[in-house]
């Protein structure tokens, strides 16, 4: 009894190899993180100043600083979340709270489901036919952010469904049993559960929505405008500048360029996801915790 | 003198989807009594609370015929679903303590029907937390959460918070199944109390707590009454029906 067999010494060295083998995996994934973040602050290190935050490109670009492409992304990011965050999680409520099961749910699933697979340069066409054309915005920085919602939106919804539907069933039968209402179960009970699910669905759409060229450079991105001294700096209806086009564009087109102003540009986008990405955790981990089961 | 009727269910049929599983029954909960209802699994005692309270009505592929009355009013006509919900207590077999205070537990169903006042809420609380038998063991941390006491602790809290809504009748359904004895043994005793105030159906799979504690025992199975009499004679040597001994004494099957 109890005494080590060759099996057991097989299982145990299988188990070993399997430990080892699972963490290198793992570990793996922190060398990219550090090689990209890394090499691209170390690139663009010296093309950082004050004046590159805060002042207009000059010269095509080569010159300058790039303020208008951080105002521009940092609207983008806003406005879209603005619309897609609301309508996506009311839609998610209504979808795993109030719909049975028939058609017409059916059919917004499949649409959410084939939503979220479209490429994102088709949803720049889209939003070239519909709202720079058809409700007549024009190239501008609201039908970039509306494209830009619709693009985020399905995600939204199937990450905020999976954020519900992990509220256990027994609480809200518990909540029906004393006479509350829909609504008042979902109020009370089932939000202040889901909350930090459902930003943390909302959170990685905030990358997303920063970076992508395709659906904005058709609907409102401009390669250069300046911004007006005024209190918002942008107005909805003009064209902005977006350090992911910015990016695209000093790399390919803009002859003389100095190289480490892409990174710089590469630094600072990934500098304003982090920022906004970093207000929502810790917000979300206050929410959670204050979780309570 | 015949006493009057809590609860009358006429020819109630159940089907979810194609498969027909409560079979045409038909019964009277007289007000004031604990009817224990006995069975085995899947014979339909859950599915019969959930029609009598219409929450029935959140399983999409429920159909329900025949008629339930409630103080002679059929449930399936109730203009306020709420209210007739707040008139009946359910408590479930799996303690659920809401992701609340322990305050916040009880004064949920007061508040969803609208009270307000702090002073009402706080006296109303402490009232039914007593009535369950818990006032003791959680009065210095009422504002703790509910779901991080015991499983037993956790049961009397449902309890607590199915007696807040005042109801007129107390549904449970196999309460003991997570508890210990002794704390069933303190619901039940908490149980033979409320009776003076209200009527209990007390759905069971342990048949000797409906032989403690119901004046008459409903045996159902596979959707059908097999026996509903007085809890004597359903336990007794000679009941009406031969699968009833069988049941009772544990050599069903």
């Amino acid at each position: 009894m109890f005494t080590e067999t060759p099996m057991v010494r097989r299982k145990e060295r299988r188990e070993r190899v399997a430990k080892t083998f699972f963490a290198v995996m793992a570990a793996a994934m922190v060398i990219p993180v550090l090689l990209i973040v890394g090499w691209v602050v170390l690139k663009g290190a010296p093309a950082m100043s004050w004046e590159f935050f805060t002042t207009n490109p000059r010269r095509g670009g080569t010159e300058g600083g790039i303020w208008p492409a951080l105002v521009g992304t940092v609207y983008l990011i806003v406005i879209s979340l603005c619309v897609s965050a609301p309508i996506g999680v009311l839609a998610a409520v209504y979808l795993n709270e109030y719909a049975k099961d028939n058609w017409f749910t059916r059919i917004v699933n499949l649409a959410v489901v084939n939503l979220a697979g479209v490429p994102s340069i088709v949803h720049g066409l889209f939003g070239l036919g519909a709202f720079v054309y058809a409700m007549r915005f024009g190239k501008s920085i609201l039908a970039a952010s509306l494209t830009l919602s619709i693009m985020t939106l399905p995600v939204i919804i199937a990450s905020t469904k999976e954020a519900l539907s992990a509220v256990p069933r027994s609480f809200r039968e518990a909540c029906w049993n004393v006479g509350a209402s829909r609504w008042q179960t979902i109020w009370r009970i089932v939000l202040p559960n889901s909350i930090s699910g459902i930003l943390t669905g909302v959170i990685l759409q905030v990358s997303r929505t920063a970076g992508e060229t395709a659906p904005v450079m058709f609907t409102g991105v401009a390669t250069f405008t300046g911004v007006d001294g005024g209190l918002f700096l942008y107005h909805l209806k003009e064209q902005c500048m977006a350090l992911s086009m910015h990016l695209y564009y000093i790399r390919t087109q803009a002859s003389g360029a100095r190289e480490e102003l892409g990174y710089a540009i590469a630094a600072t986008l990934l500098g304003v996801v982090l920022l906004v990405n970093a207000t929502a955790i810790i917000f979300r981990i206050y929410l959670r915790s204050r979780k309570k089961w | 003198m015949t006493p009057r009727k809590k609860i009358e269910v006429d020819n109630l049929r159940l089907r979810y989807g194609q498969k027909e599983v409560i079979h045409g029954i038909s019964f009277d909960v007289h007000e004031n009594e604990i009817l224990g209802v006995i069975g085995p699994a899947q014979s339909g005692k859950t599915s019969l609370l959930r029609c009598i309270n219409r929450t029935i009505d959140f399983t999409p592929s429920a159909k329900v015929h025949g008629i339930i009355k409630v103080d002679g009013e059929d449930v399936r006509g109730v203009k306020n679903v709420y209210e007739l919900r707040r008139k009946i207590g359910m408590v479930a077999p799996l303690p659920v303590g809401l992701p609340l205070s322990i305050y916040e537990n009880v004064a949920f169903a007061p508040r969803s029907a609208g009270i307000r006042n702090p002073s009402w809420l706080d006296a109303h609380v402490e009232k039914c937390l007593r009535q369950a038998a818990l006032w003791d063991e959680v009065k210095d941390r009422i504002d703790s959460l509910g779901t991080k006491l015991s499983g037993g602790q956790q049961q009397r809290l449902t309890i607590a918070r199915a007696l807040s809504h005042q109801p007129e009748i107390l549904c449970l359904d196999e309460f003991s199944i997570a508890i210990d004895p002794v704390t069933t043994m303190r619901i039940e005793d908490v149980l033979k109390e409320l009776k003076k105030e209200m009527t209990i159906i007390l759905v069971t799979n342990l048949v000797q707590q409906a032989r403690r504690l119901a004046a008459r025992t409903m045996f159902l199975w596979n959707g059908e009454i097999v026996e509903l009499d007085t809890t004597e004679v359903v336990f007794s040597e000679k009941p009406r029906d031969q699968r009833t001994y069988e049941y009772v004494n544990g050599i069903f099957g």
